[in-house]
């Protein structure tokens, strides 16, 4: 084994280690959470779930300034109905899926406002561009963890998702609505 | 009571049993609109499923939805009329096509219900509620469930298509009485001269 090899192996092995580590970060129940994209078209409002989203949500009620919130969602897992629609909106014009697998969540800043209630500012980066975004959510105590719920709307011009000829039919904005179930750990 | 009596009360029930001549003009209109409504949702439902997804494809899956609810909706007075007004008894002709006349009139009804109740559930299934005009929002029949709205959309096709052969036996029907036989049958169906509305 040549000194190249053995080196290659071990940046291998702590890249495997790194990820591995990232994903146990994971703590959100995705089985009990839901991340659902309301888009309308021509008056129509249709439900859209992200299938496949994962991150860390660390939340301590005693301590909210110490909040955070991470997400990544795969953006090639939206569901809008029928597959061939689905297949359609990871092309190019739309999420770009191959080119921008995961859009994702990060918090700057929580803070709390009446009882349960928060605002979760961070940066929203769908498509390779970034926006700061602020999240009015709710928690709530669940058996084995904390429910965070809320919604917000995006523009899909603002991060260039679909081509403007769609503009007649379907609407810019799209409502983003979650419930996000993390354990306490 | 005498029998001059009873003659006149014989007479009267003739009077309400026997069937009228013409189809009022509220039937004959409702027969044209749901006629003409029929052809343009099948051609659409045809021509939009065959173009590659654009702006103009959603917006014809949104007219063919449109004029499914309004087939619906007339289908459904329309029923009502004919419940409550005694349609014309069919021309003299031979028993079998007695029968088939009634059986693809029979047929023509339950696919006027069936087909736009079967197009609503498919998009229901599908994740698309439907509003109406793009201003009236619909109760979802089903819920979203992509197994359904697989079998949902079989039988909205498979009814298209027996929907295509019964018109098509229907209007050659109605030809080869007006062209063959040369008898009233079409006729009434155009006549807009009713004495009754």
């Amino acid at each position: 084994m040549t000194r190249t090899t053995r080196l290659c192996t071990m940046a291998l092995l702590v890249a495997a280690f790194a990820l591995t580590a990232l994903a146990a970060d994971n703590n959100i129940d995705a089985a009990k959470s839901t991340l659902i994209a309301t888009f309308k078209q021509e008056g129509v409002p249709v439900d859209a779930p992200f299938k496949t989203f994962s991150g860390r949500i660390v939340y301590d009620p005693a301590n909210v300034a110490a909040a955070s919130a991470a997400l990544d969602v795969d953006t090639a897992s939206l569901d809008i109905g029928d597959d061939a629609y689905s297949a359609e909106v990871r092309k190019k014009a739309w999420f770009d899926s191959a080119a921008f697998p995961k859009a994702t969540f990060r918090s700057t800043a929580i803070k709390a406002g009446a009882a349960g209630h928060f605002d979760a500012t961070g940066t929203l980066t769908v498509k390779g561009k970034a926006l700061t975004v602020t999240v009015p959510l709710t928690t709530q105590n669940v058996a084995g963890g904390t429910a965070f719920d809320g919604s917000f709307a995006i523009s899909r011009k603002a991060f260039g998702i679909g081509d403007p000829t769609w503009n007649d039919v379907l609407d810019d904005s799209v409502k983003v609505r979650f419930h996000l179930v993390s354990s306490n750990h | 009571m005498n029998e001059q009596h009873i003659g006149i009360a014989v007479r009267q029930r003739i009077a309400i049993t026997r069937a009228p001549e013409h189809y009022t003009r509220t039937a004959v209109a409702l027969h044209w609109t749901i006629a003409g409504l029929v052809i343009c949702g099948f051609t659409l439902g045809w021509v939009m499923t065959e173009l590659a997804i654009s702006p103009l494809k959603l917006r014809m899956y949104n007219w063919h939805k449109w004029i499914g609810i309004t087939v619906l909706s007339l289908a459904a007075v329309r029923g009502i009329w004919r419940l409550t007004h005694t349609a014309p008894a069919l021309l003299p002709m031979p028993g079998w096509q007695r029968i088939s006349a009634h059986g693809l009139h029979g047929l023509l009804y339950v696919i006027m219900f069936l087909q736009p109740l079967s197009g609503w559930a498919y998009s229901n299934a599908v994740g698309y509620p439907i509003v109406y005009l793009g201003l009236v929002p619909l109760p979802n029949l089903v819920s979203k469930d992509k197994a359904l709205a697989h079998t949902l959309l079989e039988v909205h096709e498979t009814v298209a298509w027996i929907l295509a052969v019964a018109v098509a036996l229907h209007a050659l029907a109605a030809l080869k009485h007006h062209f063959m036989d040369r008898d009233g049958t079409l006729k009434r169906m155009l006549s807009w001269r009713s004495s009754r509305t």
